[in-house]
């Protein structure tokens, strides 16, 4: 017979105040197989944790059960408690009882009470049949790739031969630097483009680690992490590049703006990147209208881009500073300069006699023909009126948008992206820079438009995770994977086209044709084990007989209770 | 083994003692407070996927108080640096906690017993600790702390009481500060942010008018952990309140005070609306803003739902005055409408939010001459190299999340794992 402790947590109010946490404690001591039951006002806390561990000891526990929040971010710390009481990890069974019960059924405390002991139930006879898993290891190759030669993929390059890695950079154009390419200054400090990048590609430069692989793009990614196989293509044709993780930082490109404000039609109208290559050529013009916001915050693009207010502030002010006469408007509908330097930017730019009006969607600015020139047509709220504003120059701050082979790059590397087509990333608050993915990394604009300073420090900060494991050497692979038995298995190959990671490939063994699971690739889904016609794969921790222990807990129950 | 200095147990400073340990360094995590978690702790939820806040940190505290290359020094302070890089000796002052830490249990007896009631700093004054105290439930480390200040034994040797109930023997008034030494190559700034006091701009009555909270507050009254137990009241007679609002930019973006954004309240004011609106059906949430700042990943979005589904009526004004009405309780706000026909309104809250200017957090200027690193004009660390975005004036030291200026919680954890990989640079590669 099993000795099952089972603990329930108050999560302070969060799941006491609808759950009455006592009573599950009660109903959880008359489960079979169950040697101990308690609560705990944080069962995540160290005084929690603590005495999860002392009950494991004084009742001699050998399988826990914890009903609490999420396995997402807690099941890594209770298996660790389990494990340094002397239990193994894999013995331990979390139960939702937040989530799934106590915030949903706010408001109906004895149906959540009695929805609970179920959930507790059914962990508890999926407990009784857990067995214990002993983890694998798979060694780390030693070297990284970079695809993109951008800003952020600089910064990640960089610091990544800094700590002495080897790293393949790879770029699909004929330069480095991006974006960064078709710019004068960057950031509100004004810094030279072109002196950055150089001093960034310097620094790879020197390292005898980094092999840059230009106007390539990478056609195949095949492995895990700790062992992809990466095929870079580029004019000698294609090489493949052992790597133990992939850092993502394909950038992002201005949106073509679809005829708004008579871009297209009349030739003063240009974009942010337009109006940089003018700078860069000498040109000042003298009569400017930006408009900020043009094809986002708006139904259909909803997102503001983050970057184009700054972008506009500093190109406002570098011609409102080139002539004493200049007339320069910005039209915009915040102004989103977020921190220190750029609200500094800000004032500067207002400072400098550059003339700020506040449009609202329902009522944007009108570009009209004027003679050989333009004017722009604006509602002053101020003024409570429509004014007249000739231009030389009308500048769109358009979004950025994600590059065109994103959804490429999403499907080489079996990565997300959001409704945008920026690549999701594993946790919004807390992973910025890790995909769900193990050993696959984002940085910079791929992520969501950022400035140079996000850049460089996103590229470095990828740069740190995917050296932990190729510093360590080693990563550890998770016991939770499909398994076969080959004596079941007809070696029909429908595992193989079901599983999403390509983990599974028929080999021959022993003269005879199975499926073999590669467990370091397999990420426990389980899609093959529903795939399989005979049976023949089961998942450890999810097998067929704990899953069936679990329904016949919960009928039992319901039955109980209905009685 | 090779070894680095991370100044600051909050966010930034977790990440970046995580990445740094699971790197294979071994790193000393100095926190001023009993507790790691920082400000992050004390949120309610996060924008803009309203995750638990306290739900997604635990672990990581947790993390770094297990792990095996993290040494966590709590209530400690960086006294003093000596050396260059790459060889600082960092000496880190264990401050006297009264309490014997390898035999406290945390298990609460002598809170229960204390007889002294001080306002309690997690709860933002909202509610009253112990001199003897656990900083909040999920503390790490688990540990209780004599507040010396407040303690009576300790003030006039009159008390005793937790010693003596204290079954573990880990009471003692005698304990002394500590000195540690530490040689290092790179030391790591994440001292974070404190809201400025805004009680000194007596035009928004806090402190006086009761209904008159802090944004940080109200997190806390929002908090299921919190001092109402989650439940939305105001301070002056505990009702639910009908009408919310907000006021963006106390004391930022102002030039009498501090002109910078501080970039993180426009979308927490969003948040704490659907929050407040979700305890309260039928609240009716008002934000005073000067620009809408919703520039990250889901942020627009997020205001939008707040504008479409929720209600928030979102104007753009600066309140002039706030005033306390006849009878003590709710707030009356003035402010001008836009535009040329705009007029001024007074205007009946029951509840007023203020969003302070976030400034560096307490004692970054005597940080700052202790390491001998430069401070911007508004006092935030300087990391003036745009190629090098964490480095701080002098080599070795560097600096993430708020101290180095404005920031919210995705850009400081990577801000963290960049000033990681500086470190890490620094001290493998040497003199680069």
């Amino acid at each position: 017979m099993t000795r099952i402790g089972v603990f329930i947590c108050h999560c302070g109010h969060n799941i006491a105040s609808t759950v009455n946490v006592e009573e599950v404690v009660e109903y959880a001591k008359t489960l079979p197989g169950v040697a101990y039951a308690g609560h705990n006002l944080y069962s995540c806390s160290e005084e929690g944790l603590g005495s999860i561990k002392r009950s494991i000891k004084e009742n001699d526990l050998d399988r826990v059960v914890v009903a609490a929040c999420t396995p997402r971010t807690h099941e890594p710390l209770f298996r660790r408690a389990c494990e340094q009481a002397g239990i193994n990890k894999y013995l331990f069974e979390f139960v939702n009882i937040r989530e799934h019960c106590s915030w949903i059924h706010a408001k109906e405390p004895k149906e959540a009470t009695e929805k609970a002991k179920k959930l507790v139930a059914m962990g508890v006879a999926k407990a009784a049949l857990l067995k214990p898993q002993t983890e694998g290891e798979s060694a780390v190759l030693p070297a990284a790739v970079v695809i993109g030669g951008g800003l952020s993929g600089l910064a990640a390059t960089s610091s990544l031969v800094e700590q002495d890695i080897e790293t393949h950079l790879v770029e699909i154009t004929d330069r480095l630097g991006g974006l960064l390419c078709d710019v004068t200054t960057v950031g509100p400090e004004g810094k030279d483009a072109r002196a950055l990048i150089e001093e960034m590609v310097r620094r790879i430069e020197a390292s005898p680690k980094a092999h840059i692989h230009m106007k390539a793009r990478v056609s195949e990614v095949k492995g895990f992490i700790g062992n992809f196989e990466v095929t870079i293509n580029d004019c000698d044709g294609p090489v493949k590049v052992p790597a133990g993780a992939i850092i993502v930082a394909t950038g992002t490109r201005e949106l073509v703006p679809t005829g708004e404000y008579g871009f297209g039609r009349y030739p003063q109208v240009i974009t942010q990147l337009d109006l940089e290559k003018r700078l860069a050529k000498g040109e000042r013009p003298n009569r400017v209208v930006f408009i900020n916001c043009v094809g986002s915050r708006q139904p259909g693009r909803e997102y503001c881009s983050r970057v184009c207010c700054n972008v506009t502030l500093k190109n406002a002010l570098k011609l409102a500073k080139a002539s004493p006469d200049s007339r320069i408007h910005v039209i915009h509908r915040d102004i989103m300069s977020s921190g220190i330097a750029a609200e500094k930017l800000y004032k500067e730019t207002s400072d400098s006699g550059v003339k700020f009006l506040r449009y609202g969607l329902e009522s944007p600015p009108e570009v009209i023909g004027d003679g050989d020139g333009v004017k722009v047509l604006v509602f002053d709220e101020t003024l409570d009126e429509t004014i007249h504003l000739e231009a030389d120059l009308v500048v769109l701050a358009v979004p950025m948008v994600p590059p065109d082979d994103s959804e490429t790059t999403a499907k080489l590397l079996k990565v997300p992206r959001d409704k945008f087509g920026f690549f999701l990333e594993a946790h919004v608050k807390l992973r910025p820079v890790e995909f769900a993915t193990d050993g696959v990394f984002i940085c910079g604009s791929a992520r969501w438009p950022v400035s140079a300073r996000e850049c460089i420090w996103q590229g470095m900060a990828a740069a740190a995770k995917a050296s932990i494991p190729i510093k360590e050497g080693k990563v550890v692979i998770q016991a939770i994977t499909a398994e076969v038995d080959p004596d079941k298995c007809a070696a029909c190959g429908n595992c193989v086209l079901a599983c999403p990671y390509e983990a599974i490939e028929i080999v021959e063994q022993d003269g005879r044709r199975a499926a073999k699971v590669n467990e370091a690739q397999c990420k426990g889904c389980g899609t093959c084990v529903a795939a399989c016609h005979n049976d023949a794969i089961s998942q450890k921790g999810f097998t067929s007989n704990q899953l069936t222990a679990m329904i016949d807990a919960l009928v039992k129950s319901a039955l109980e209770a209905s009685r | 083994m090779k070894r680095a200095v991370v100044i600051g147990g909050g966010i930034a400073g977790i990440q970046a003692s995580l990445d740094l340990a699971d790197r294979g360094f071994e790193v000393h995590l100095v926190e001023k407070s009993p507790s790691i978690g920082g400000h992050m702790a004390q949120l309610d939820k996060t924008f803009p996927t309203n995750d638990c806040s306290m739900c997604i940190l635990s672990p990581k505290m947790i993390m770094c108080a297990d792990h095996a290359n993290i040494k966590l020094h709590t209530y400690s302070e960086v006294e003093g640096v000596s050396g260059d890089f790459p060889k600082f000796k960092v000496t880190i002052k264990e401050k006297a906690r009264y309490v014997d830490v390898t035999k406290c249990t945390g298990c609460g007896d002598c809170i229960a017993k204390c007889p002294v009631k001080v306002p309690w700093e997690f709860e933002e004054g909202l509610a009253q600790r112990k001199a003897i105290y656990l900083p909040f439930p999920q503390a790490v480390p688990r540990k209780v702390t004599i507040d010396g200040d407040h303690c009576r034994m300790i003030q006039s040797k009159k008390c005793g009481v937790c010693k003596k109930v204290c079954q573990a023997g880990a009471i003692d008034y005698d304990q002394k500060d500590r000195y540690v030494e530490v040689d290092t190559s790179a030391i790591i700034v994440a001292t974070g942010f404190e809201l400025m006091d805004t009680s000194v701009m007596s035009q928004y009555c806090l402190g006086v008018c009761k209904d008159v909270v802090t944004s940080l507050q109200l997190e806390r009254i929002l908090s299921a952990s919190g001092p109402t137990g989650g439940h939305l009241a105001r301070p002056s007679d505990h009702q639910e309140p009908k009408k919310l609002a907000f006021v963006q930019c106390v004391g930022s973006r102002d030039s009498h005070t501090h002109g910078y954004c501080s970039s993180v309240c426009c979308m927490y004011a969003t948040k704490e609306s659907i929050l407040a609106r979700e305890h309260a059906p039928g609240l009716e949430a008002t934000i005073f803003y000067m620009d809408m700042r919703a520039t990250g990943k889901g942020f627009q979005e997020f205001v939008s739902r707040a504008r479409q589904n929720y209600g928030v009526r979102y104007i753009r004004s600066r309140p002039a005055k706030v005033q306390s009405p006849e009878g003590g309780s709710g707030v009356l706000v003035s402010y001008e409408t836009r535009g040329l026909s705009g007029e001024s309104v007074t205007e009946e809250f029951d509840m007023l939010v203020l969003c302070p200017a976030l400034i560096p957090s307490k004692g970054a200027k005597e940080l700052s001459k202790t390491l001998g690193i430069d401070l911007d004009e508004d006092g935030f660390i300087d990391t003036p190299d745009l190629a090098r975005p964490v480095d701080t004036s002098r080599k070795g030291i560097l600096a993430c999340g708020f101290i180095s200026g404005p920031i919210d919680i995705p850009d400081s954890v990577s801000q963290a794992s960049a000033a990681a990989a500086r470190a890490a640079e620094l001290i493998e590669g040497g003199d680069r």
